[in-house]
């Protein structure tokens, strides 16, 4: 069944949006006029500059409201997103030793430029985050966390030397897209290698999402609000039913 | 006035067991050198540049002093001594060891006093321009008026130089007081500054000598157009933590990051290569008068902030002892920390209100650095401006030095323009609304946030205890700060420490303790 929605302001279908943003224009009224025709260049009716405020070296800061006559069908849309259900860390390691009946070795690692741990060891390390441990501390895991600045080729020659059975990646850093290059650098070192089919590839960070792993070859992706147990369960999940299958 | 009742005993138990720890390692700072201390004197003595591939000459002449054994001595006296030989300039023996037309070690040794009187006038000739750029600072301030408190702190991260100069600009005259120019995820573990100025980074702009010489000029102009001194800082931490001191006090930036223990925990470098380097750096910023910042919210953002404030003070007592070691002046000391507390934690701000306190009061000279939220800071901009506010109000009402601006883009991407600007705007009305709210409030004694803040200076006086007892780098060895375990001969840059020679000389280090009084 269709499913039509605009944004919602104060009334049902007004398609009222915020919008703020900076120009290289001066303060005056011919600024102001030309970001109102800007965000009328961009599709948008009853544009209103509410604020204007001089952010100095030519620059001029804009906030707006206007309103949109685009539309989606909600009902249309698919997205890919990681379906398995969250346990708590007893619960998974009762699963995998029920379904998998051995220990998952994971290694992770910041890899390539990045230097910013935060998030592999908040998903890894024994403390966790969030009062919810992390992989170390779980009895099914054996987790080696490789820490920051792991160039490609050693984490994939850590995992064959391991045997392992997932790689987990985070990219924290993604200024000019950087995240993007380097994750598609180590899945195609994978590939290379033969070790793509041999373990399950994630990666996780705060600009990635469970579909741009995917297009980036990835079997899932985490992002922002992630805690070990999503990606515990995941792993014990899906190598229990791989396993099964 | 707001005023924490304090347990003095706990204060100067909490001292005492910080100086025994620090003291323990004169056999370390007297002992040994490391590469980048080496590079750092050729730096001082005027090398500079970087062969084709970008490898710097003071890289290349301790690399080739090391593999022929002879670093021990100090590179100095090997430079010294092909001066006087080829009757030529620091600089030139450099290019002439970069062509292959000099081997420093195959050259006779002229008589020691010799060597030393030339250094002497090298060093002296070196320091003089230091000095003469801390006076300038000196006389700007003079001239526009001290720095306010807390002082308005941004960041620039664009990845290009004259990006970052452009958003310092406009940062500054919104009001800015100090332009952070944050350094390219990575340069941290690079055992080399890069040369030159510099156009793509990651997350940041490499930290280079030319970067740093053409933000101080951009600063300047905009210093004297808006009649404020605006501070520059950068980050002497990593591999190269002394060589960076070393270049910021030739270009006269004003602030640096220089934390003692940083880099062990949080970048694994060597527990020895890191407290020798920041011994030296460290003495480089106070002949300077360059301010030092220390990193106490890493502990914060990788830990519980209620349950491991203590680590926080006990960090902040230790970095103040290894400061004194190196002749940094309180004045000069901004130690760390940051509002960190889970904003869904009922009386979060009561907390934190406790331990800004503490802080303040344990240090009441040092321009204390305070961080904003970063670790629940989120995608809701709306929020993460709030607890922005929050921040700027602790900042105000405890009187901390220097107020790193909160962005509420800060879980999202490196600042923009804009959200730089509602930071700053975020801060000035703060800091105007509650200007002098604090002298009109007192803390009741047997309040919560007294209760609090001496329980924290209890723990973190028996955790130094406990590490004094243990010695530090054995307690670093077992997890006992910020529960990651460094072994005094892991991480990175343990090559790069080597024993002195009896013969040893560095004629920056002797002078410049000599008029530090060390």
């Amino acid at each position: 069944m269709t499913q039509i929605v605009k944004p919602y302001g104060d009334t049902q279908n007004d398609g009222k949006v915020q919008l703020s943003f900076a120009l290289p224009v001066k303060p005056d009224a011919q600024g102001k006029e030309a970001a109102r025709m800007l965000i009328l260049s961009m599709g948008f009716d009853e544009a209103e500059i509410t604020c204007m405020r001089d952010l100095g070296e030519g620059f001029t800061h804009f906030i707006a409201y206007a309103a949109t006559s685009a539309s989606v069908d909600v009902s249309k849309i698919k997205v890919r997103v990681v379906e398995t259900p969250v346990m708590d860390m007893e619960a998974t390691d009762l699963y995998v030793q029920e379904h998998l009946g051995r220990e998952i070795t994971v290694v992770g690692a910041c890899i390539e430029s990045d230097a910013h741990t935060v998030g592999i060891d908040a998903i890894m390390n024994m403390k966790g985050y969030n009062h919810r441990f992390g992989l170390e501390r779980y009895q099914c895991f054996n987790a080696v966390n490789m820490g920051a600045q792991v160039p490609s080729e050693e984490l994939l020659a850590k995992a064959r030397e391991l045997n392992a059975d997932v790689i987990l990646v985070s990219q924290v850093v993604t200024q000019k897209n950087i995240h993007i290059q380097n994750l598609t650098r180590l899945i195609e070192l994978a590939e290379a290698e033969g070790l793509r089919d041999k373990m399950l590839f994630i990666c996780g960070g705060p600009r990635i999402s469970h579909e741009l792993a995917i297009e980036l070859g990835y079997d899932a992706g985490f992002g922002t609000g992630t805690y070990s147990t999503d990606v515990a369960s995941y792993i014990a999940i899906t190598l229990s039913k791989k396993q099964a299958e | 006035m707001l005023k924490l009742d304090l347990d003095t005993n706990l204060v100067s138990r909490a001292r005492a067991a910080a100086t025994k720890i620090s003291s323990d390692f004169d056999w370390l700072f007297d002992g040994y050198s490391s590469v980048t201390i080496e590079r750092t004197v050729l730096r001082l003595m005027g090398i500079d540049g970087a062969t084709e591939d970008g490898k710097p000459l003071p890289n290349l002449i301790v690399d080739q002093l090391q593999s022929a054994g002879a670093l021990s001595k100090g590179a100095a006296i090997w430079i010294a001594n092909a001066m006087h030989h080829e009757s030529l300039s620091a600089q030139q023996v450099a290019e002439k060891v970069l062509h292959g037309e000099l081997q420093l070690t195959a050259l006779p040794m002229a008589e020691p006093q010799t060597l030393y009187d030339l250094l002497a006038s090298l060093s002296s000739e070196m320091l003089g321009k230091i000095k003469a750029q801390k006076a300038q600072r000196e006389d700007f301030y003079q001239k526009y008026g001290p720095r306010r408190e807390p002082a308005i702190y941004v960041i620039v991260a664009t990845g290009n130089i004259y990006e970052d100069l452009i958003q310092a600009r406009a940062a500054a005259r919104e009001g800015a007081d100090i332009i952070a120019v944050i350094r390219s995820t990575a340069q941290s573990l690079l055992d080399y500054v890069p040369y030159g100025a510099t156009l793509v980074g990651f997350g940041g702009t490499y930290a280079t000598q030319e970067n740093f010489r053409i933000m101080r000029k951009g600063l300047d102009e905009v210093s004297e157009e808006v009649g404020r001194y605006i501070g520059l800082t950068n980050y002497a931490s990593g591999l190269c933590m002394p060589e960076i001191a070393a270049m910021g006090a030739i270009e006269r930036l004003d602030l640096m990051l220089n934390d003692a223990m940083y880099g062990i925990l949080f970048r694994d470098i060597n527990p020895k290569r890191t407290l020798l380097d920041q011994y030296f750096a460290r003495m480089i910023n106070a002949f300077a008068g360059i301010e030092i910042q220390t990193g106490e919210d890493n502990y914060l953002t990788t830990s519980d902030a209620i349950d491991k404030a203590y680590t926080v003070t006990a960090s902040q007592l230790l970095n103040e002892s290894f400061a004194i070691k190196s002749g940094v002046k309180p004045q000069k000391m901004g130690l760390g920390h940051a509002y960190e507390i889970d904003p869904e934690k009922e009386n979060s701000f009561t907390y934190e209100l406790a331990h800004a306190l503490l802080t303040r009061q344990l240090f009441p000279e040092a321009p204390v650095k305070y961080m904003p939220p970063t670790k629940f800071a989120s995608g809701n901009i709306y929020k993460t401006h709030l607890m922005d506010a929050m921040f700027n109000f602790v900042g105000q009402l405890t009187g901390q030095g220097v107020q790193l601006l909160g962005m509420m883009t800060e879980a999202i991407h490196t600042p923009h323009l804009v959200d730089r600007s509602l930071a700053i705007e975020n801060a000035q009305y703060i800091f105007r609304a509650v200007k002098d709210l604090g002298d009109n409030l007192e803390l009741s004694p047997d309040s919560f946030i007294n209760r609090r803040a001496n329980s924290v200076l209890k723990e973190a006086t028996e955790f130094l205890e406990k590490v004094a007892e243990e010695g530090m780098f054995a307690a670093m060895a077992a997890g006992a700060f910020a529960e990651i375990k460094r072994p005094e001969n892991g991480g990175k840059g343990l090559d790069g420490v080597f024993e002195r020679d009896p013969e040893y000389y560095n004629p920056f280090m002797d002078q410049m303790k000599k008029e530090l009084g060390l």
